[in-house]
């Protein structure tokens, strides 16, 4: 009998000890089951914070957010409603409100009836949805361009990718992130800081309410807002001016760097890229004719022609190898192996060598420059005119805020002793640097710049588009004088004789009466078709507000098209206005684009 | 009538053990079910309020038994079993069909389920019949009506399709076993589960060459005939050589497991004939129940296909062969979630998000132990198994004391009926059993349940205030 009794009580023992073995190795030791109950229950929402905003210098915006409504419903909860009027309201057909509420997949599952309802829709919508109880409102936002320029400037937004993830842990997939332009290099300022609410949710993952009642949810922060230094009427008409043109128009107001006009052309209507639109037209958009996605004016890399002289002029001042008196007797210039042409002959002094853009002369200043005695080789000269040029931020990365912008094209001398072999090449080897061809490439933007350079005797600031972030400093960088190693005293001569290029020179046609502009004209040569036309020019004379550079590629001569239209810029930016409405319109109607065809 | 007597008589231990369970059980149906517009745990229009009902009337009924006469009570065993049977009959004609079994009475809006009574009937049946002077259970007209009584209401449910609730029946044997039954047949019960999991676990022969062992080395150590031992392991060992061969020289495809069962089966025999020429029972009873191995491990497959789908998906994830948190094997992992989460403490009342958010399906049936491990943590989930392993202790205590058989046995039915619920429930909400829907004792919601363990539970309590008497 006590045997029976033992057995029997081991076997009610032995049952109560495993289980609590169990319990103690699933409630105590292990840690899994408590994360699969959080996992179960606590659902993550992100609240997205508004992305900043983006103004023009005089305070109009650029692009905002404007706020649009996805309209959804979960199928398991919804009983009948007035379909009539649903429909009515949103402007869907019954029969295919039916097929959206009928979609395979779990009853459970949001479905959204009609994505991005515009506010003016929602205005109406919003008042009958206490009719329709079972359906509620997503808020989304998407950027609005409430003028559709300076596409290339602001950039658009995207979903971020995987190596965008990578790198940012502050990334979701899905999240949207600056892509190009200004929404690119002030990602950080403009996306402003995620929030997340915890709820907790049921088995159907249906909100129950909030996890410790927000105890653990943080805000939204909004992005900052950013004032940009582009002028939106100057941009809007620089596009204008800028249609069926291949090219750049890069201005610049030189006393701050500030860039008060970028154009790209050909553009795009940046609206096309908002939202779900951009998968739809990207590609469209990216395979038309001229890749208008390709910001030419901050990457592509051209000859600049004659434009360059001013500069070719200002560093042999420096070097000494001439100086303001200097007259030349020209008549071509022979390499030895071929006569480069001129326009002008005779005895030739620095300033007719800009105002007519005497190219012998400056075939004779690169020679002077390159065979400088100061230096025991041609490397050493080449290499400090080199460095001469880079001081005016020419090949070089400027430093600008807008992404991806290029560095320019200016060989090393090492370049061209591996190309000719040490020792076998000379000034007349690479004669064409001397008239701003050959072996150098700059970008619209760093034409601005030099320009800007020569308007402020001396120094620039790097060009930027954002002047000012709102509750944040902007780069000090974006304040700091970069001098050249020019002295302020070359400069004059080489202004006055940019005044005169434009008063009585090669670009009279950009001139404006009671304005003094101060220009140079450039013409590059182009294996591929015809001449690109070049322009670069400051106004007014003292204390300019405006430095431009004009770049027309296969526009011809540049007094053709890039000085009326940097004149028509200048005008239109110190008097807002334009008298010349004959040159205007001639320019406005001027198709380099399809007449080539 | 109730006087001080009586009252002075009651087992107040088991009666606090009871109403602590019943309450804890009341705020944890409360805290599974838990609805924000319906905070009163008052309210009848949710279970909790129904439960509380549920409760009042169990009281009722307890002063109801403690009033009527023991004698009447054993009396009317026979008379209560066969009404309970006629339930279990009329319920497949007049029964609502839920979760694909046919077992529940419908009347108006409670439902009652006739095999929740069933298990007291029974008890009081057994009991009655056993009260006999020098009542002798191995005598085989006794042991054939015990067994009978058993299987009645174990088949008629089981042919429900309850087989939860049929199995339970099983635990007289426990009862059985203190008033008589050789040790032999919990053995065989132990083996018969444990051969049925086995050949999902492990290869054939493995099993076979591992139980042929362990046999031969208890033949050896009961027999001591060391010749015979050896003679039979090597004719063991013979039979295997020769299969083997034909194996190894490619005579005929044989699977390995059939060489060793058949050469198993041919050594049991040849033990079986030398036990019986020797006389060495013991020795000839390790025989037979090896050679009922070897076919039952073979009939296990067939066994299992005569199960329905669900349970055999059921059995599957117990044993860890499929990993299915999505459907079967759903409701014990998010029930295993639940307790895991709990913790040392619990995440607190009316805390538990799995709990609170329905995560685990028939919480506050079934499943209200992982309502207990996930509010209430490990030491609210041990509390339980001690008070139900108290619990159980008591009533076998009490009922040693008895001066009846009958009483003594209706106190070991009590206490395997608890014990058995209590501890299936428990052990498949922590995956120590596959999942087999039936309630935790005194805790689940549910008016049969908890009426019907009331009844059972206060039946002895009034049988043992009149321990000294002979029912």
């Amino acid at each position: 009998m006590e045997i029976k009794k033992i057995i029997l009580s081991f076997i009610v023992l032995f049952t109560a000890l495993s289980y609590i073995v169990k319990l103690y190795s699933i409630q105590i030791v292990e840690s899994k089951y408590k994360l699969s109950a959080d996992n179960n229950a606590h659902r993550y929402v992100t609240q997205y914070p508004a992305r900043g905003t983006i103004f023009d210098r005089n305070g109009e915006m650029l692009v905002f957010n404007q706020n649009v409504y996805d309209l959804k419903v979960i199928p398991k909860r919804l009983s009948a409603f007035d379909t009539l009027k649903l429909c009515e309201l949103t402007g869907i057909s019954k029969s295919k409100l039916i097929d959206i509420l009928n979609i395979k997949q779990s009853r459970y599952k949001t479905i959204t009836i009609l994505k991005q309802i515009p506010s003016e829709q929602y205005a109406v919508l919003q008042e009958y949805l206490y009719r329709f109880p079972d359906f509620y409102i997503e808020t989304r936002s998407v950027r609005v361009y409430p003028k559709p320029i300076a596409a290339h400037l602001l950039g658009y937004i995207g979903e971020v990718n995987e190596k965008g993830l990578e790198q940012d842990k502050y990334y979701r997939m899905g999240d949207f992130t600056g892509i190009t332009g200004i929404e690119k290099s002030y990602e950080k300022e403009l996306r402003g800081k995620k929030g997340v609410k915890i709820y907790l949710v049921d088995v159907h993952n249906s909100i129950q309410g909030k996890y410790k009642n927000g105890k653990y949810d943080t805000v939204a922060i909004a992005g900052h807002n950013l004032i940009s230094s582009i002028d939106a009427k100057l941009q809007e008409y620089g596009e204008q001016l800028m249609q069926n043109k291949l090219g750049g128009i890069v201005a610049i107001e030189p006393a701050t760097g500030e860039i008060l006009s970028f154009v790209s052309s050909p553009s795009y209507d940046p609206n096309l890229f908002v939202g779900r639109k951009l998968s739809k037209n990207y590609n469209k958009v990216a395979n038309r004719e001229y890749r208008p996605l390709y910001n030419r004016a901050l990457k592509s890399q051209q000859p600049p022609g004659s434009t360059f002289k001013p500069v070719a002029a200002l560093i042999a001042m420096q070097e000494g190898v001439i100086d303001a008196n200097t007259v030349m007797n020209v008549n071509g210039y022979n390499t030895g192996t071929h006569i480069v042409n001129d326009h002008i002959s005779g005895a030739v002094n620095l300033q007719m060598s800009i105002q007519y853009s005497s190219n012998a002369y400056y075939c004779h200043v690169l020679k002077r420059t390159l065979n400088d005695e100061k230096f025991n080789s041609i490397d050493e000269a080449y290499s400090n005119w080199k460095q001469h040029l880079h001081s005016f931020g020419l090949g070089v990365k400027l430093g600008t805020d807008i992404a991806y912008e290029s560095k320019g094209l200016i060989y090393p001398a090492s370049y061209f002793d591996k190309y000719y072999g040490k020792g076998h090449w000379n000034h007349n080897t690479i004669i064409s640097l001397s008239i701003g061809q050959g072996e150098l490439g700059f970008t619209t933007l760093q034409l601005a710049n030099m320009t800007a350079t020569i308007a402020n005797k001396g120094y620039f600031i790097t060009p930027h588009i954002i002047k000012k972030i709102t509750g944040k400093k902007i780069d000090p960088k974006y304040k700091h004088k970069r001098y050249t190693k020019i002295k302020e005293e070359h400069f004059y001569p080489i202004i006055d004789a940019m005044e005169k290029v434009v008063y009585a020179g090669t670009a009279r046609r950009a001139f404006i009466p009671h304005i003094s502009i101060c220009g140079k004209t450039g013409t590059a040569q182009n294996p591929h078709g015809d001449d690109h036309s070049i322009f670069i020019a400051f106004a007014p004379k003292y204390r300019p507000k405006i430095a431009i550079a004009v770049y027309i590629e296969n526009g011809g001569y540049g007094s053709t098209w890039a000085a009326p239209i940097a004149s028509l810029m200048i005008e239109k930016y110190l008097t807002d206005s334009v008298t010349r409405h004959k040159l205007e319109t001639k320019i406005l109607e001027g198709d380099l684009i399809s007449d080539k065809k | 009538m109730i006087n001080k007597g009586i009252i002075l008589k009651i087992d107040w231990l088991t009666v606090f053990i009871y109403l602590l369970l019943v309450l804890f059980g009341w705020v944890n149906i409360y805290s599974s079910v838990y609805n924000e517009e319906h905070k009163s745990i008052f309210d009848i229009s949710q279970r909790y309020g129904k439960q509380l009902l549920w409760i009042i009337i169990a009281f009722a009924i307890i002063i109801f038994i403690f009033l009527t006469d023991s004698y009447i009570i054993s009396s009317l065993s026979y008379f209560i079993y066969g009404i309970t049977i006629l339930m279990l009959i009329l319920v497949f004609f007049l029964g609502e069909a839920t979760h694909g079994s046919h077992s529940w009475f419908k009347i108006g809006d409670f439902k009652i389920q006739p095999a929740e009574f069933a298990k007291f009937a029974l008890a009081l049946a057994v009991s009655k019949y056993m009260n006999k002077e020098n009542f002798e259970l191995m005598d085989l007209r006794n042991f054939a009506t015990v067994t009978a009584f058993i299987l009645l209401p174990f088949l008629l449910i089981l042919l429900q399709g309850d087989a939860g609730s049929a199995l339970v029946f099983i635990v007289f044997i426990l009862v059985l076993y203190r008033e008589g039954l050789p040790f032999m047949f919990l053995f065989i019960l132990f083996l018969t589960i444990i051969f049925f999991i086995l050949p999902f676990k492990f290869e054939l022969y493995g099993i076979f060459l591992f139980f042929t062992a362990i046999s031969i080395l208890f033949f050896l150590l009961i027999s001591k005939k060391y010749k015979e031992t050896l003679k039979i392991f090597l004719i063991f060992i013979g039979i295997n050589l020769i299969g083997i061969a034909v194996l190894l020289f490619n005579v005929a495809e044989i699977p390995f497991h059939l060489i060793i069962s058949v050469s198993t089966i041919i050594a049991s025999i040849i033990a079986i004939f030398y036990s019986l020429k020797k006389r060495i029972n013991s020795a000839l009873i390790i025989a037979v129940i090896l050679i009922s191995s070897v076919f039952y491990v073979y009939s296990v497959d067939f066994l299992f296909d005569k199960l329905g789908s669900h349970q055999q998906k059921r059995i599957l994830v117990f044993l860890d062969i499929i990993q299915d948190t999505k459907e079967a094997g759903y409701n014990i992992n998010q029930s295993k979630i639940a307790i895991g989460s709990g913790g040392l403490t619990g995440k607190g009342f009316l805390k538990g998000t799995q709990t609170k958010y329905n995560f685990v399906p028939e919480q506050e049936t079934d499943y209200i132990y992982c309502t207990v491990g996930e509010e209430w943590g490990f030491v609210g989930s041990v509390s339980v198994i001690l008070i139900f392993t108290l619990l159980i202790f008591r009533i076998v205590f009490l009922a040693e004391k008895q001066r009846s058989t009958f009483g003594r046995i209706y106190g070991y039915s009590t206490a395997a009926i608890l014990f058995f619920h209590y501890g299936i429930n428990i052990a498949m909400t922590i995956n120590l059993a596959p999942s087999i829907g039936i309630p935790l004792p005194f805790f689940s919601y549910g008016g049969s349940s908890l009426i019907a363990f009331t009844i059972l539970l206060f039946i002895f309590l009034k049988i043992d205030t009149s321990r000294n008497e002979i029912l």
